[in-house]
């Protein structure tokens, strides 16, 4: 990431000031022009580093309380493809591959699922299993019962 | 909730524009105007339905290097491995799970050859195994909560 960049991070990452002209007020804050910030700003955009610019919500004030990681042993020939699908599922925030580490874990697909009661997530995970129905070997659900540190990732 | 916070939720976590009056911009989507949706926006904020309001960043595209970490601790010993693992820098979020494995944190280094180091120590002070788990590819995600 070059200095330019960083900064405009920085400037940001805390989020927008609520002011109605919030870009000039960052660009300002970042050292750079409007104009150049717009065009940082449209090339991390373009590369993923941001994802989208809005706002982000709370899930437990929306009422989203039952949140559980759901893991699921996918056949490797198949786990890209339908992992696409589960990740495009609505009630999914977030859809992984990761390693197995046999033997102790076999999981190889992880999808954060959101509901408002246990019940609700129980079926949208009775949705991803019916999905991956051909290519599965096992899975399960961890539910949280304690943050025990929530820092989030930031730069120092 | 009523319907402008609503709105907000469901057609505002993406697509805030670069303009010079962006509020106006999006509050003219929505059907409001700028100084209703900025004072819609502070009042979510302060109570909590947002988390934030802005650019959200891809940390891993950023530059750095993650991993999600599990380790299975006998209850007895919960507390201690948890406040061991805690106490390091590098552990951004750490969760209690109903499951084996049923402490599952997340680390975050500058670079990969920084993590290695970090588990052997966690293993080390804590006398239990570290399951590291980096995400490998992550699965587009096109849809989001609705309020």
């Amino acid at each position: 990431m070059n200095a330019l960049d960083e900064r405009i991070v920085r400037a940001t990452q805390a989020g927008l000031p609520l002011v109605p002209e919030t870009w000039r007020a960052v660009a300002e804050a970042a050292g750079v022009t409007q104009a150049q910030l717009f065009a940082r700003i449209e090339a991390m955009l373009n590369d993923g580093r941001i994802r989208r610019i809005g706002a982000v919500p709370n899930h437990y004030k929306l009422g989203y309380t039952a949140n559980g990681m759901s893991v699921w042993d996918v056949a490797d020939d198949a786990v890209d493809k339908l992992g696409a699908k589960v990740g495009a599922l609505p009630f999914v925030t977030h859809c992984y591959r990761r390693p197995r580490r046999l033997p102790q874990w076999r999981y190889n697909l992880f999808a954060m699922v959101h509901g408002k009661s246990r019940a609700e997530t129980d079926a949208h995970v009775e949705e991803i299993r019916a999905l991956l129905a051909p290519a599965l070997r096992a899975h399960d659900v961890l539910y949280s019962t304690r943050i025990l540190k929530k820092t989030g990732l930031r730069l120092a | 909730m009523d319907s402008l916070a609503r709105a907000i939720v469901n057609r505002l976590q993406g697509g805030f524009p670069l303009s010079e009056r962006p509020f106006a911009e999006a509050a003219k989507a929505l059907g409001t105007d700028e100084a209703t949706l900025i004072a819609k926006l502070e009042a979510m904020l302060d109570e909590g339905t947002l988390t934030r309001f802005g650019p959200m960043y891809d940390v891993e595209k950023m530059g750095g290097a993650f991993t999600l970490c599990a380790m299975s601790v006998p209850q007895a010993d919960f507390e201690r491995v948890a406040a061991l693992v805690n106490a390091h820098a590098e552990v951004a979020h750490n969760y209690a799970r109903d499951h084996r494995y049923n402490l599952w944190f997340v680390v975050a280094a500058s670079s990969r050859a920084q993590i290695a180091p970090l588990l052997s120590t966690i293993e080390a002070e804590t006398g239990y195994p570290v399951l590291d788990l980096p995400r490998e590819q992550e699965y587009f995600i096109e849809l989001r909560l609705v309020a």
